[in-house]
């Protein structure tokens, strides 16, 4: 598949947007580092986002491959400005508290964990060869998350009041992940994305499953227009402008530099 | 900052020095004054304990690769599992509560330990191993 192809453009796409969410949360997820509540759980959240970033990693050199403009994935992570980034707006928001953090990791470790096991069938080698290795560190994340939603949710009265808080606040971000539009159809068609609206029920079956554990409150559902979207299209919100400007700063003042 | 959030259900929180009654009370004994300032000096945000064995091979022994603080059993696993089961290779992992291992202490050593290095007859110097045996 050679760029300037009917196909480029939505393989592009899409890598673009598996890779943006995975670079973007583990970024997110790495700013708790120092900052955990607990050495243990420091360790695991540092883990987790170097999945995360390892993933994107070979994601996002896919992707400038495919362009075929000569970006690689550094020029792709730090190069880009806020409106060409193609991830949820889920995973931009900010870290919030702790029980803000594993609420919005369950949330999507549950939706990636059903992702990756299906494009680890891609008959594209590399994104299948990323795609099993995500999926096998996904099913230990969702373990992990959904395992701090449970405890959160039935711990104490303030863990319980602020996991609540939690997830009231982000399951209308929830809404973006399974909104598949002509790019996610035509990379499904080809075996590089996901038409994720055939995840949905699953994901609601999981989550509803782990939230009915915690003693937490399902959020009622939202009608379309209250559901935030345009993270896929490059309609972020402000806080992803910030986390770029501190994330992109190094690179940015010394181009080309390496260590 | 979420040490309060993170309070195991049923775990008591460090205790207040209550003057009124320490004050009545005889001084405390050298052992209550210990148990008072363990409990005093335990943050509350500090979970359980736990050791941590794992396991390289089937059929190699469980070895001790540290401990972790966890509030259950399956917490303990998976946070051993972040500390000590990332890197290299874990094919088992085993966690016991810290409280649950007795142990002796460094006065124990000459009684328990000393190697009776004047008594030869104890070491089996005297025995050519076959060959082929390790270990011994």
């Amino acid at each position: 598949m050679s760029d300037g192809t009917a196909t480029a453009r939505p393989a592009v796409e899409s890598l673009l947007r598996l890779g943006d969410d995975r670079l973007v949360l583990g970024h997110r997820l790495s700013e708790w580092c120092g900052h955990a509540p607990i050495l243990e759980e420091d360790i695991a959240l540092g883990n987790i986002a170097l999945d995360l970033l390892g993933q994107a990693q070979g994601l996002l050199k896919l992707a400038g491959a495919l362009e075929g403009h000569g970006r690689d994935e550094d020029a792709l992570a730090y190069f880009r400005d806020a409106g060409e980034f193609r991830n949820v707006q889920l995973v931009e928001l900010p870290r919030g508290d702790f029980a803000h953090t594993m609420i919005r990791q369950f949330l999507f470790d549950a939706y990636d964990v059903l992702l990756t096991d299906r494009l680890a069938g891609s008959p594209h080698a590399d994104v299948a060869g990323i795609m099993a290795k995500a999926h096998k560190e996904a099913r230990y994340h969702v373990r992990h998350s959904g395992d701090w939603v449970v405890r959160l949710g039935d711990g104490t009265d303030e863990s319980h009041v602020r996991a609540q808080r939690a997830l009231d606040a982000l399951w209308p971000y929830t809404g973006e992940l399974f909104a598949a539009d002509a790019v996610d159809v035509a990379a499904a068609g080809v075996g590089l994305g996901v038409d994720a609206r055939t995840l949905r029920d699953e994901w609601q079956a999981m989550v509803t499953a782990v939230v009915a554990e915690s003693a937490l409150r399902m959020p009622s559902s939202l009608t379309v227009a209250e559901v935030p979207a345009g993270g896929r299209e490059g309609r972020h919100t402000e806080h992803l402008v910030q986390m770029l400007a501190e994330m992109q700063v190094v690179a940015r003042a010394h181009p080309g530099a390496s260590w | 900052m979420y040490g309060d959030v993170l309070t195991v259900p049923g775990e008591s929180a460090a205790v207040k020095l209550d003057g009124a009654t320490a004050e009545a009370k005889a001084p405390p004994t050298a052992a209550e004054a210990d148990a008072a300032a363990g409990e005093l000096l335990a943050p509350d945000s500090q979970w359980q304990l736990w050791e941590v064995f794992t396991q390289e091979a089937q059929g190699a022994p469980h070895e001790h690769a540290g401990s972790v603080r966890a509030t259950d059993a399956a917490h303990a696993i998976q946070n051993a599992r972040d500390v000590y089961g990332r890197r290299g290779k874990v094919l088992s992992m085993w966690v016991v509560p810290t409280a649950a291992i007795s142990a002796t202490s460094p006065d124990d050593a000459e009684p328990f330990f000393d190697p009776a290095s004047d008594k030869p007859y104890r070491h089996p110097h005297f025995y050519k191993a076959p060959r082929g045996v390790k270990g011994v």
